[in-house]
């Protein structure tokens, strides 16, 4: 089926050699870092995790939303997400790719990666998240495929897949939950030290990923004559609300415990966050975006008369979407580790190469996600009015 | 689709041998001691090796240069020169940092600005250790937290993990930082993380750290499970306090403290 990617209108490949192109830039500056060092980003002994890793834990979390359109489809029998669920499918594989070369690419020593497999060490995290994400991958690659090669042919998908779904639904909990314990049991991190992390990572995932799902779905059906229909998008809509609103309540939680409380090594990275502390604050104003952007987008959502109107709601889903990358993909990962472990406060902030390898990763991933829905659109296209069996 | 039921059973029963087989390899204990331990005739043998700071003894600037020269010379710690890249094994700050939430605003002025002296803990308990996925960063038999350079990843947890900031990232190739290389101590490569190993190649030779040899007695070097250690004796005798021990990593560097007016008191 790969072959449909392989023909497309002058669009299609004016974008795809776009993508070559950022991939192109982001891989040179890649191999610049290759041979200095992550001293080439604004890493340091201090802050030392940053955009990549921030990057990586927030696309775990599209990774893990795609089980929002399963459960509705295949254990609540909600037919209407039939055309759809693919589509999230293939999303995943596109995020849990960018995870992976996220890890990578943040990696000392990238060329002993395959030390973690080597030396197995059960008791460390990070080594259960490799699995748990490995065979998310592969989970998720061998369901999307086997249930499209069935559309193509008109025919149900064969019966082993089934499990294999079934399987992928605790599979994607687990990998934002293990995500969420890399950093959850870290002694002295404060910020960190949470036990409602993971519920808040699930929560957030659970929105952002579906907002993207269903920008992603307006595009697909503006460009191409694939229609995923208006009632599945309405129905996304209104998982990303509760998550939305499930997200912020968490959040909420946190700053209570923090403030209430009054102890110092739990307040201060909230309020180096949003208030800036011993004069640094320069992630003040991007929390402070992510937070309206917040407000915005559950203003937008939580109205059934705004939500029901598509431009609104994709303007929702952006600004949902923008202010989690930032309080997720950034502010969650500095936060732990400013002040230091001294209570100083030292500043991070991604260098010009480390913004370009990042951009080059995410194109990596867009690049996977526009073959795969090209593969999928245009099966769907070729099998337009077939009722879909699954 | 290119792969049928049988080819997919197939995949899943090799990944079943090759998981069962990673897990056989995962037991450490001997073979990692055997690989990563160097074992020689001279090793001088600990159950849990501690150092005892007596900060009382650390009065000039000089005393605390000569502790960390110390090290840093003969371990080939290289100077970057900047705060963002720095890599130290050993290194001194002030009360209120080295113990934050320990200070008050009415304490003695000098106790709060004294310089403290601040290394690995070699805790009991250490984070490091857990969170590392390669074993890269191990606990020894005689409760040295070591790391293996030639494992290292590079991926930074052990990091993010350590709540004394005692580990350093060659976020650069440290070796044109290296003042003047000791040719019988390895230098480093880019990308692996590394501190303080409270000298195992010295105590494989017999000899004591050298930050301790240096330090005219101020460093105190021991067993911390025998009873007639002078480390043992030394905290007998004195009120020591540790760094943030209520984490529960078991550091195993104590401080004397230096109490202004405690003499008056005696
Ligand atoms: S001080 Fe840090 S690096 Fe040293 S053993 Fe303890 S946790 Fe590990
Ligand atoms: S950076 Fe190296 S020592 Fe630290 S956790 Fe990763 S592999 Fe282990
Ligand atoms: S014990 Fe050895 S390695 Fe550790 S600080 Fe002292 S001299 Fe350096």
């Amino acid at each position: 089926m790969l072959e449909k990617a392989l023909v497309g209108t002058k669009r299609y490949w004016t974008w795809v050699f776009f993508l070559f192109a950022v991939i192109g830039i982001g891989f040179i500056t890649y191999l610049q870092q290759f041979k200095l060092g992550l001293g080439i980003t604004g890493l340091s002994r201090d802050v030392s995790w940053g955009l990549y890793i921030g990057q990586f834990t927030f696309l775990v979390g599209v990774a893990a939303s795609a089980v929002m359109l399963v459960i509705p489809y295949y254990l609540h029998d909600f037919k209407k997400f039939g055309k759809i669920v693919i589509l999230g499918e293939f999303l995943a594989v596109s995020a849990v790719t960018m995870c992976i070369l996220f890890i990578f690419v943040d990696m000392g020593q990238p060329m002993r990666i395959m030390n973690v497999m080597l030396h197995p060490t059960p008791n460390s995290i990070m080594f259960w998240d490799s699995v748990v994400l490995g065979g998310y991958l592969v989970l998720n690659i061998i369901i999307g495929w086997a249930t499209l090669h069935a559309d193509k042919k008109g025919v149900s998908p064969a019966p082993w897949v089934k499990p294999l779904i079934y399987l992928s639904i605790p599979w994607a909990v687990s990998i934002h939950t293990v995500t969420a314990f890399l950093y959850a049991g870290l002694p002295g991190r404060h910020f960190w030290l949470s036990a409602v992390m993971a519920a808040r990572f699930l929560a957030s995932a659970f929105a952002g990923g579906p907002a993207l799902l269903i920008i992603l779905a307006l595009i697909v059906r503006k460009f191409t004559k694939f229609d995923p229909g208006k009632e599945p998008i309405q129905a996304i809509g209104k998982i990303v609300t509760y998550a939305m609103v499930a997200n912020v309540f968490l959040l909420l939680l946190e700053v209570f415990t923090a403030v209430y409380s009054n102890i110092p090594g739990h307040m201060h990275p909230f309020k180096y966050l949003y208030l800036g502390l011993e004069g640094h604050g320069k992630l003040v104003p991007l929390m402070w975006t992510s937070s309206i952007l917040a407000i915005v987008s559950l203003i937008l959502l939580i109205f059934p008369v705004l939500r029901k109107d598509e431009n609104i709601l994709a303007l929702a889903c952006i600004a949902l979407f923008t202010s989690l990358w930032i309080d997720k993909g950034f502010g969650l990962v500095i936060g732990g580790f400013v002040p230091n472990p001294f209570e100083r406060v030292m500043e991070y902030w991604p260098t010009l190469p480390e913004a370009l390898i990042t951009i080059g990763v995410w194109a990596i991933g867009f690049l996977v996600l526009t073959v795969l829905y090209k593969v999928a659109v245009s099966v769907r296209e070729e099998t337009e009015g077939v009722e879909l069996e699954h | 689709m290119s792969m049928d039921r049988r080819d997919f059973l197939k995949l899943a029963g090799l990944s079943t041998v090759g998981i069962g087989a990673g897990w056989v390899l995962s037991r450490p204990g001997d073979i990692l001691e055997a690989s990563q331990f160097l074992q020689t005739k001279e090793l001088l043998h600990a159950k849990q090796w501690a150092m005892v700071v007596d900060i009382r003894k650390f009065k000039t600037a000089e005393d605390y240069k000569k502790v960390i020269d110390a090290c840093h010379r003969v371990h080939n710690v290289p100077d970057l020169g900047n705060p963002k890249d720095e890599v130290k094994w050993i290194w001194s700050d002030s009360f209120e940092h080295a113990f934050p939430g320990q200070e008050s605003e009415y304490m003695p002025q000098e106790m709060k600005h004294k310089q403290f002296v601040l290394l690995c803990n070699h805790c009991e308990n250490p984070p490091c250790v857990r969170v590392c996925p390669t074993k890269a960063t191990f606990k020894r038999k005689d409760g040295i937290t070591m790391q293996d350079l030639h494992r290292c990843i590079g991926c930074r947890y052990c990091m993010a993990a350590c709540p004394f900031g005692a580990r350093s990232f060659n976020y650069r190739d440290p070796r044109p930082f290296v003042k003047e290389p000791n040719a019988e101590y390895p230098t480093r490569m880019i990308g692996v993380v590394e501190k303080c190993t409270f000298c195992e190649e010295r105590l494989a030779k017999g000899l004591m750290p050298a930050c301790v040899e240096s330090s005219n007695g101020a460093l105190i070097f021991g067993d911390i499970t025998d009873l007639n250690s002078e480390v043992r004796k030394v905290l007998a005798d004195n009120y020591t306090i540790r760094r943030k021990s209520e984490l529960g990593t078991r550091p195993s560097v104590y401080y004397i403290l230096d109490i202004p007016g405690g003499d008056r008191n005696a």
